[in-house]
């Protein structure tokens, strides 16, 4: 049943699987295994995308699945749920960008394939992120940026943590719109992804996992 | 546009439009010189759209709010200045004059305080929502169209704009869904007066002609920048504006968020909304086409890029309404240039569905090798110098990229150098440097 379950989620078929759930919950199974089902689905969701097989609006889509199944499950749970991670992310919009389509992505692979993402949302000033470091000891920063504003907005939050000693301890990658490899180096980040696969393997690599 | 014009067919009402262009009605040019080099320069386009040589590779400079800054002002000031406006724009026109093959007015720097009066909640614009350092202004994604308000909009566009759409992103209407349906004025329809008694609707009309004057002052200004820059002999390139219908319900009424949703849970909702908004948006357009010089259409693509969606998505829910419009245009003799954001590799195939030299493609990161390769007998093509390097990049790093651009992608004509997007701040070397790469290596001989 749980293997169904996983499917009618990666498979997106809505009314089933809101039925199934209401279903599960109703038969006083563990709602931790609900939810370790959804995250199942959830990851293979993400490996379709990356493969191409997916795009944003299956991305969306499931996304309000869990959503509605997290809702669902949630009056029903005793204990908070626990999940081994990676590593931790944090990733923004830097200052005097607002927007967050490609932001929003990375979030979704980082968390499906196993990190834990604080989204420190759009126009986030630089300070907020020598902050969130400081705080979560995270070891890698996202900088999301859409339009060539976010060049020195980039360059100025890396100059940021520097300056709060913070670089040597953080690898930081930079993404979206007119971002490229020029202004990683104008930013002096270390790496620069073109899509939400390539923060995936970056962060991947930086912390040792396969 | 006399009765003959409906007997016309599109390509030859596009030399119609492209004759009006070459001689604009009702310009006096500077000086003789200045009408030759207008002349030139609108050849030079018209045969790039033709698919023809021109004497070289013609050029459009990446400069978007970069008179401002070049002029050592900000985005900020000229948004509430229409006279430091003006000074920026014309500064550049005349320093650049030997180096632009188009000009761009100020059209797209919106008056500040027009924005105000309607408390304009759509977008950011610096010192307004955004720090006043940044250099552009910024469109605020939300839900402003919810799901179960598709019918309203099929049934009735301009009511559900005036009473759904606009309260919503114009905090000053907020009173308008109290108005009544303009078509409820029926014969003696003393009911239909009353709301508009009332002190908020009233607020209301009050900040949309306050809009109203502050943006007549506005267009005056940009007005004269455009007269001064055409009797210098620099034509414009873009009289309208349209977009895909799918792009209008998804950026700024259903949000991307809620768009998707709805290729899912309500598609045919959808099919009809933008089936809809089709006809809007042609109408607009050909109004605006025909009202200017330049026969040529801006559309800016948004969400039918690559990654976006699966070429089946796009397909079923992308193209069809956007082709439609496009189409609409080119049957009007109107050249619609598709300004593709991001990137259209996978959607390359999709542009030879139209008619040789009927559209332009402007490119941001497309494989530019790929697209001459795979529509350049279809449609005239440009782009795309990266911003990055144009803001951070040489002057001899610059020229470099722009040779190899014109290698790849200037045989035979039917491509015009430009940027990827555009650029607000940057060394004015290197926009001279993209200018001198077009004279020296896009020469055709």
């Amino acid at each position: 049943m749980s293997g169904d379950y996983v499917n009618l989620l990666a498979d997106l078929k809505e009314d089933e699987l809101l039925k199934l759930t209401k279903e599960r919950i109703e038969s006083k199974e563990d709602p931790l295994k609900i939810l370790e089902d959804s995250r199942k689905g959830m990851e293979i969701v993400g490996k379709r995308f990356a493969d191409g097989e997916y795009f944003l609006p299956e991305l969306v889509f499931s996304g309000e699945l869990l959503k509605q199944i997290t809702e669902m499950v949630k009056p029903h749970l005793k204990q908070a749920v626990e999940t081994k991670r990676l590593g931790t992310v944090i990733i923004g919009t830097v200052a005097g960008d607002i927007h967050d389509i490609g932001l929003n992505i990375v979030d979704f692979m980082l968390d499906v394939n196993g990190f834990e993402v604080h989204n420190l949302g759009v126009d986030v000033p630089k300070e907020k992120f020598v902050d969130k470091v400081k705080e979560t000891k995270a070891p890698i920063v996202g900088l999301s940026g859409f339009l060539t504003p976010a060049f020195d907005a980039m360059k100025e939050t890396v100059e940021a943590l520097d300056k709060a000693g913070l670089r040597k301890d953080i690898k930081i990658m930079i993404g979206g719109g007119q971002m490229d490899d020029e202004v990683r180096k104008y930013a002096k980040a270390d790496a620069f992804g073109k899509d939400a696969m390539a923060a995936v393997a970056l962060a991947k690599d930086w912390v040792g996992a396969k | 546009m006399d009765k003959e014009w409906a007997e016309l067919t599109p390509e030859e009402k596009r030399e119609e439009r492209f004759k009006r262009w070459l001689s604009p009605p009702g310009v006096t040019f500077s000086s003789p010189k200045a009408e030759k080099g207008y002349k030139e320069r609108v050849t030079r386009f018209i045969r790039a759209f033709q698919l023809k040589e021109p004497d070289r590779v013609p050029c459009i400079l990446p400069a978007s709010n970069f008179a401002a800054y070049y002029a050592g002002t900000d985005l900020r000031t000229v948004m509430y200045d229409y006279e430091k406006l003006a000074e920026a724009w014309l500064k550049f026109l005349h320093d650049f004059e030997d180096d632009l093959d188009t000009y761009i007015p100020p059209i797209m720097v919106p008056p500040g305080r027009a924005l105000e009066a309607v408390d304009y909640k759509l977008y950011r614009w610096p010192g307004h929502g955004i720090s006043g350092d940044t250099t552009s202004y910024q469109c605020v994604e939300a839900e402003y169209m919810k799901a179960d308000e598709y019918d309203a909009l099929i049934k009735d566009p301009s009511n559900f704009w005036l009473r759904t759409y606009m309260p919503r992103v114009f905090g000053a209407l907020k009173a308008f869904p109290q108005l009544p349906a303009l078509t409820s004025f029926e014969e003696i329809a003393i009911q239909s007066f009353v709301p508009f008694g009332l002190p908020d609707v009233q607020a209301g009309f009050k900040a949309l002609m306050e809009a109203g004057t502050e943006s007549l002052k506005w267009i005056a200004a940009v007005g004269a920048v455009a007269g001064e820059a055409t009797a210098a002999g620099m034509p414009g390139i873009m009289s309208g504006f349209a977009k895909a219908p799918f792009d209008t319900l998804g950026d700024t009424l259903r949000g991307t968020q809620g768009i998707m949703m709805d290729m899912f849970q309500r598609p045919e909702k959808l099919h009809e909304a933008m089936e809809r908004i089709a006809p809007l948006a042609i109408e607009s357009a050909i109004n605006a086409a025909n009202a200017a010089a330049a026969p040529v259409v801006m559309m800016p693509l948004h969400k039918g890029a690559d990654g976006f969606m699966s070429n089946k998505q796009f397909e079923t829910f992308y193209w069809p309404t956007l082709k439609k419009v496009v189409m609409a245009l080119v049957d009007e003799g109107i050249m619609p240039l598709l300004f593709a954001e991001g990137s259209y590799n996978t959607r390359l195939e999709y542009i030879k569905e139209f008619p040789k030299a009927s559209t332009g493609w402007w490119f941001d990161q497309t494989d530019m090798a790929k697209a001459k390769k795979v529509i350049g007998n279809t449609a005239c093509i440009m782009g795309n110098v990266p911003t990055s390097l144009m803001m951070t990049g040489t002057p001899q790093q610059v020229k470099e990229h722009c040779r190899k651009l014109i290698e790849t992608c200037g045989k035979g004509g039917g491509y015009i150098l430009s940027g990827g997007a555009q650029i607000d701040k940057g060394p004015a070397e290197n926009m001279r440097a993209m200018m001198a790469a077009a004279k020296e290596y896009g020469v055709y001989k």
